[in-house]
């Protein structure tokens, strides 16, 4: 892998034990309103400053790591389950189950901005965790279907899969310990970069107030909620922060993503 | 040519399915609403008369699908029942056909007339960040396409990366902090002189500017080695005219193809940056008049236009990329 990937590796490290540990890491409550320390900059007493409300903002972000890895290993695990059993049964049977995934629902799915689709869908259910996760659930699985379908669809035709079929393997046997481990690759990078995508998905929507609604510390909504003139011109470190946080994190899943693909496919890799 | 009209055949029917699908998600996601509409609408200390005024004026009150399966009256067993063409999805369609979208549920004024209001700036925006991403795209792309391997090479690639990975409503801020709170420049929001423009399209074609500069480089170094460049140089060429007249001519056509497909990305990308700046486009509709005050008529009608749009821009692009790249229409 190269370098870059290895940061974002690094940095994931990072985020996870920061997410795991954050009630000790943080300084303050979440939730606390100090009126008296509105858009305070930073000191020792709070490291990154404080927000409008004179919330820490540092204790906010480390928070905000745990809604955003939640938000992102759910929707991941799911989508790449129900993804990969689609994809498999299509690839592996073909026929009307194939025509229905790859003819028809990617071609929609592709077809329609999946960002759109999510906004739809909790504009109407109502806002919240569970609905957001709900609905980037519904956009994810298609991506995951696809790559297993075309990983199947040539894997299956290898000798090995032959073999364990004029051995008399059933189907399930074939698809779970010959193809699945063969076809698990371009799975991994969908993951890592579907993290991304999840991270960035679940920002966006409580950044319109249709995720995890507020006072909860999702990076989505500590930007919206500083970045109006009052704030960002007394105190810019209040919406710096957690977009950093975010940029950061996305790049970092993108970054092993891409070092993953490289890694794992020679032919990409870089002469 | 026949193999060739197949295709664009092809291409109009998954066009038509994927209308026809979004068209009825839209229809059924009112459905998913929690509760009744008419009570979200009208508020808990509604008459009894006025919510089924309200149901009976926007058609809440007819079966919602061409059968169900409810109980007649309350905790009665469930049945199932057919109700034929006399439901509100055939409704919608009918409606949609003649160009109506229903009226909104909050101002009872025609949602097509809302969204026609609004259109134009949404277009205006999205076409101005294209515009910004190839001005910043191409001119980066291939200096780092020419300077292949090396530091400026790198440090571009990870620029955008970087930019890649930067969300709207991160740079938006920040662009807002630098040039209109500290520089004191452009207006923090809103659509007034031409200059109010400029930080919308910046933050909405930043993330494409990233991905295209990745795209030109790409696409100048596969077309550096082609056989025409050398000949170009033994004819005495110089570099300049080499890589602007030969190269870039040649190595844009996919770069034509992912600006197409970015177009829709740009329309749905807009929800987020007019709610930044509060640039009066059908995004900022949907979120604030629609979404925020829970008018599900509008909000129907906003993402219906928007995925309408983004699907027409990428059926033409596919179709407009055939046409420009002869190799395409051979494989």
């Amino acid at each position: 892998m190269n370098r870059l990937a290895y940061f974002g590796l690094a940095f994931i490290v990072l985020l996870v034990l920061v997410a795991l540990f954050a009630p000790w890491i943080a300084t303050h409550d979440v939730g606390a309103i100090d009126l008296l320390a509105r858009y305070k900059g930073p000191s020792a007493e709070h490291w990154l400053g404080t927000d409008a409300t004179g919330r820490d903002v540092f204790s906010r972000v480390v928070f905000g790591a745990r809604i955003s890895l939640e938000v992102g290993l759910v929707v991941v695990t799911v989508s790449a389950a129900v993804g990969t059993l689609i994809g498999a049964l299509a690839g592996f049977y073909g026929g009307w189950i194939d025509r229905v995934v790859s003819g028809y629902v990617v071609n929609v799915f592709l077809a329609f901005p999946g960002l759109l689709l999510a906004i739809a869908m909790v504009a109407f259910l109502g806002a919240g965790l569970g609905k957001l996760i709900l609905a980037l659930c519904v956009i994810g699985w298609v991506g995951y279907a696809r790559v297993m379908r075309g990983q199947v669809l040539k894997v299956r035709e290898y000798d090995f899969v032959q073999a364990a079929r004029a051995l008399g393997a059933r189907d399930w046997r074939i698809l779970l310990f010959h193809v699945l481990p063969n076809a698990v690759q371009p799975l991994i990078v969908q993951a890592s970069l579907g993290m991304a995508g999840a991270v960035l998905s679940e920002a966006s929507l409580s950044f319109l107030g249709l995720g995890v609604p507020p006072p909860a510390p999702s990076w989505g909504v500590m930007l919206e909620e500083a970045r109006d003139l009052a704030t960002l011109q007394r105190a810019p470190h209040a919406m710096l922060a957690p977009g950093i946080a975010i940029a950061l994190t996305v790049l970092a899943f993108n970054f092993l993503g891409d070092g993953l693909r490289e890694y794992l496919d020679p032919r990409q890799r870089k002469r | 040519m026949k193999r060739k009209l197949l295709d664009i055949a092809r291409r109009l029917l998954i066009l038509l399915l994927v209308v026809w699908t979004v068209v009825s998600l839209v229809t059924i996601l009112i459905e998913l609403v929690p509760g009744d509409p008419a009570t979200a609408i009208l508020g808990d200390q509604a008459t009894p008369e006025a919510l089924a005024q309200f149901r009976q004026k926007h058609g809440l009150d007819r079966p919602a699908f061409f059968f169900s399966y409810t109980a007649d009256e309350e905790g009665g067993p469930r049945s199932f029942k057919w109700n034929g063409a006399d439901n509100r999805y055939v409704d919608y369609w009918r409606g949609i056909l003649r160009g109506d979208m229903g009226n909104s549920f909050r101002t009872d004024r025609p949602v097509r007339e809302l969204i026609l209001s609004r259109y134009g700036a949404t277009i205006q925006l999205a076409l101005a960040a294209l515009l910004v991403a190839v001005a910043i795209a191409v001119p980066l792309g291939v200096v780092a396409g020419t300077n292949r391997g090396n530091l400026l090479d790198n440090t571009l690639s990870v620029v955008a990366l970087v930019g890649i990975s930067l969300p709207s409503f991160v740079i938006g801020p920040l662009l807002i902090y630098v040039f209109a709170v500290w520089l004191g420049w452009l207006d923090p929001s809103g659509r007034f002189g031409w200059s109010s423009i400029i930080l919308p399209a910046v933050t909405l074609g930043a993330a494409l500017s990233a991905l295209l500069t990745r795209m030109v480089r790409s696409s100048v170094i596969e077309e550096m080695s082609e056989d025409y460049v050398r000949t170009a140089r033994a004819k005495g060429l110089n570099e300049r005219t080499v890589v602007y007249k030969h190269v870039l001519k040649n190595g844009l056509i996919p770069v034509v193809t992912v600006l197409g497909l970015q177009l829709g990305v740009l329309l749905a990308g807009a929800i987020i940056t007019e709610k930044i700046f509060n640039w009066p486009g059908i995004g900022l509709l949907l979120v604030e008049e629609g979404i925020n005050k829970r008018d599900y008529r509008l909000v129907q009608g906003c993402v219906l236009v928007i995925s309408v749009t983004y699907i027409l821009a990428n059926t033409l692009t596919d179709l407009l990329y055939r046409r420009l790249d002869p190799r395409i229409r051979v494989s």
